[in-house]
Parts: C-alpha cells; sequence; structure tokens
C-alpha cells in the first residue's frame, strides 16, 4: 500500500492517491496531496474542500460534479458555482481533485 | 440529445444491510442521473425499509449510507415511489419513512416532496410506460 507523508506521518492512499481510511484526514493532507498535485492552495481552494467535507458529512457521498456546481453556487454565489471556476482551482477536475484533497472517496457516477 | 433520454424504473426489494443490492443500487441510479436520464425509484417488500427514518447501523458494524437518498433532489430524481400496501404489511406508515424532497427549478426553486405513495396495481402501470425496469 502507498503511504504519503504529512508531518511526520505516514497516511495509506490507494493507487489513485485517495486516502484509504477516511478518518486519516487532516488539513494538512490536502496541503501534501496539492503539493504532489503541483496545486497551490489558496483560500478559495479551502472553501471547496471544506464545502465537500460538510456535504460529505451530511448525505455521506461525495456529489457529482454537476451537482457539486449546483450546491456551491447555491452557498457560495453563482461567481463560484460553475464549472469553469471550478475547473481553474482544481485543474484535474473538481470532483476527482478536490474530493481527494478533502479526504473523500471518488465521487459516485465520476465519468 | 433528447431522442436518447429514456425511461429507467429503480425496483429496490431487498432490507438496506445484509447484502450488497441497496448501496449498489443506489450507485446506479446516481451513476444514471449523471447521464441525464430520466429516473425513477421504487421501493416495495422490504426495500421500504432502505428509506425508513432513524436508521442505525452501529450494532452491525456497517456504514449507514441512508443520508445519501436524501441527496436524490440534488441529482434531479424527484419520483421516488412507495407501495402502500408493503408498508402495510410491515405495520409501517409514510411517517415512518424519511420526507425526501427536491427543489423545483421551474417554482422558484420551491421544495417539494419526492416521495410518491403507490399501490401495487398502480405501479405495475408505471412499469408498463418504461423503457427499463432494474430490479434488485
Amino acid at each position: 500500500m502507498a503511504t504519503i507523508s504529512v508531518e511526520g506521518k505516514d497516511i495509506e492512499v490507494d493507487e489513485e492517491g485517495y486516502l484509504v481510511n477516511l478518518g486519516d484526514w487532516f488539513p494538512g493532507v490536502a496541503t501534501v496531496m496539492a503539493e504532489i498535485d503541483e496545486v497551490e492552495m489558496g483560500d478559495d481552494h479551502w472553501d471547496i474542500i471544506n464545502f465537500l467535507r460538510e456535504y460529505y458529512e451530511e448525505y455521506q457521498i461525495a456529489p457529482a460534479v454537476r451537482v457539486l456546481t449546483k450546491a456551491v453556487a447555491k452557498k457560495l454565489g453563482k461567481a463560484k458555482g460553475n464549472s469553469k471556476y471550478l475547473y481553474e482551482l482544481f485543474p484535474y477536475g473538481p470532483g476527482k481533485q478536490a474530493c481527494k484533497f478533502a479526504g473523500l472517496p471518488k465521487p459516485t457516477g465520476c465519468v | 440529445m433528447s431522442e436518447s433520454i429514456k425511461k429507467f424504473m429503480f425496483v429496490n426489494t431487498k432490507a438496506p444491510y445484509g447484502t450488497v443490492y441497496a448501496l449498489e443500487s443506489l450507485e446506479v441510479v446516481l451513476i444514471s442521473a449523471a447521464f441525464d436520464q430520466s429516473v425513477s425509484l421504487v421501493f416495495c417488500d422490504d426495500g421500504v425499509f432502505q428509506i425508513a427514518n432513524n436508521q442505525n447501523t452501529e450494532a452491525s458494524g456497517m456504514k449507514n449510507f441512508s443520508p445519501a437518498y436524501k441527496a436524490l433532489g440534488d441529482y434531479d430524481i424527484n419520483k421516488i415511489y412507495v407501495e402502500t400496501e408493503s408498508l402495510e404489511e410491515r405495520g409501517l406508515t409514510l411517517d415512518n419513512i424519511m420526507a425526501l424532497t427536491y427543489e423545483d427549478e421551474d417554482d422558484d426553486w420551491a421544495e417539494k416532496p419526492s416521495i410518491i405513495p403507490a399501490t401495487r396495481a398502480e405501479l405495475a402501470d408505471l412499469m408498463d410506460e418504461q423503457d427499463v425496469v432494474i430490479s434488485s
């Protein structure tokens, strides 16, 4: 099993870089995953990651991109709730990459 | 694109935990919705327990995935039929079923109920209208 090193701890990840144990997540995990993917994390990234973690807490699923976009528009406004904005933040796909940083499983219905 | 939209009906007949059918069916439902198909769900027989209120899976050691049904509205799935005979046979009423809702885009995003009680005979007619019926 692959691991990533976060603040001196070895954290298990699967072959695509998603956490094996969702309970292992803490903010440092997202920071290290972002460094691996060469994404520079700013407040806008954290807004989406925190949003995803709240969504998962409530619904126990990682939302599909279409659902994420709609939900972000409702919560954070139309300027952020569009796929262009979300893809700029997470170039490998707001579903896949943001969910990974947030310590969630790969989104259901992600194609 | 519109001519390729098919009517899918997913019929859920089994208790939520103990087998993987309920969870797997839910995942297929979410995936089909992502492809812009017309999707409806039926809960009958022990399947009605899948959307029962206040599920507690602690003793079974399994994850309680029932909160995910609340997300169905976000996936534009708003026709969720519950068979009335199945409820009665199990001593349940609609009060024991999660009050699932969706927001109606054509009505200023008003929140509306997704749960539709239907008799066995009504469901048989509805199944006749579908392009695809998948049961688990």
